[in-house]
């Protein structure tokens, strides 16, 4: 699934298992909002105050802001750097990359506290990582499945065409 | 690496404009981002420097409408085309689904737009991606200027494998939906392919 060129796919149960842990998250940590991101910058999901927010941008600089961090992690020679914080006047910004593959957003403001943050993300980001390797083996077997179809299979021309009109 | 969300019914792309320095990616965008129904696109972010140079990318979100009950969507980018952003371009070409090669036609910079190409072809194979292998067009940008070189030395010299190409002035826009077109489609076609194999 994060292979270099398949897609990433998402299924209902678990996105579900996902949302059930990052709205969890949402009311332990006392966070405004908190999304998912994979790294190329495609939001996962979203919960929390998002209505005034653009979550589409959000989610593509967050992606550049870790690949940039990441960038710089392997000029120290470090893997990478598993957590950024930035402190605004009201609003903070938590980002984390859980098990190599996603970044974990997390908006708060001065109702929690980082210590409140760090600590409730630890527990989060375990439950996630299991999910999404769940994910990952779950895609593995659908498209290894010598019936496998994917749902563009049967795309035609004039559907591609038609998207342009 | 394309995101299909069963949850949501949705499909993302990652469409990336590449090309040396100046040579009119931004406008590219500018231009979709211009005109294009409200309803449609998301906000055009640019971290640019303070005399409007690309300093890391340029996105801007663009939903197409439905494929087979999915939405489509695409997040184009551009790079930074300045030679010494090289580790910039490098991070904004991962998980890319297909790429333009925005080709300056004014004559002394042909030789910018073959490294350029090269310094592509480099970056892409140490993300593990081909460039022959992944959706591609190239465009030949800046037509309306008097100082450009024919569209047959360049074709030699940039495209001679023969990828779609187009003919463009993206200030007026000219040519510059018919690239994003032919590499949209070229990439939903990989997308039909890859659901076959």
């Amino acid at each position: 699934m994060f292979g270099s060129n398949s897609s990433f796919v998402m299924y209902d149960e678990e996105f579900k298992r996902i949302n059930i842990v990052i709205e969890k998250l949402l009311r332990e940590a006392n966070a405004k909002v908190i999304f998912l991101v994979d790294k190329n910058g495609q939001l996962i999901s979203s919960v929390g105050e998002t209505e005034h927010l653009d979550t589409t941008s959000l989610a593509s600089l967050t992606a550049g802001n870790i690949a940039a961090t990441g960038g710089l992690a392997k000029l120290l020679g470090e893997k990478e750097f598993s957590i950024l914080f930035h402190e605004g006047e009201k609003d903070n910004l938590h980002i984390s990359i859980i098990a190599s593959r996603v970044i974990l957003v997390v908006i708060f403001d001065n109702r929690s506290s980082l210590g409140l943050v760090r600590l409730r993300v630890k527990k989060a980001s375990d439950e996630l990582g299991t999910i999404f390797e769940d994910l990952a083996k779950k895609s593995e077997e659908i498209q290894k499945d010598d019936n496998y179809q994917s749902p563009f299979a049967e795309i035609t021309d004039d559907d591609i065409d038609n998207l342009f009109n | 690496m394309s995101f299909i969300n069963y949850a949501s019914r949705e499909i993302n792309c990652k469409i990336v404009y590449y090309g040396p320095g100046l040579c009119g990616k931004t406008t590219n965008l500018q231009y979709v981002y211009q005109k294009t129904a409200p309803d449609a696109k998301g906000k055009m972010i640019s971290l640019a420097t303070e005399t409007e140079r690309t300093l890391f990318f340029d996105f801007l979100p663009l939903a197409l409408g439905e494929i087979r009950g999915f939405k489509t969507r695409f997040h184009l980018y551009t790079v930074p085309g300045q030679v010494f952003y090289d580790a910039s371009r490098k991070l904004i070409l991962k998980g890319v689904d297909g790429v333009v090669f925005v080709a300056d036609s004014q004559e002394e910079r042909l030789d910018a737009n073959i490294e350029s190409l090269e310094n592509l072809k480099i970056n892409l194979e140490e993300q593990g991606y081909q460039l022959e292998k992944l959706p591609f067009i190239m465009q030949y940008n800046k037509r309306d200027l008097p100082n450009v070189s024919s569209v047959d030395e360049m074709r030699t010299l940039l495209n001679p494998s023969g990828v779609p190409e187009f003919e463009a002035c993206a200030t007026t826009g000219e040519g510059v939906f018919e690239t994003l077109k032919a590499v949209a489609k070229q990439i939903l076609v990989d997308l039909k392919k890859g659901g076959a194999g």
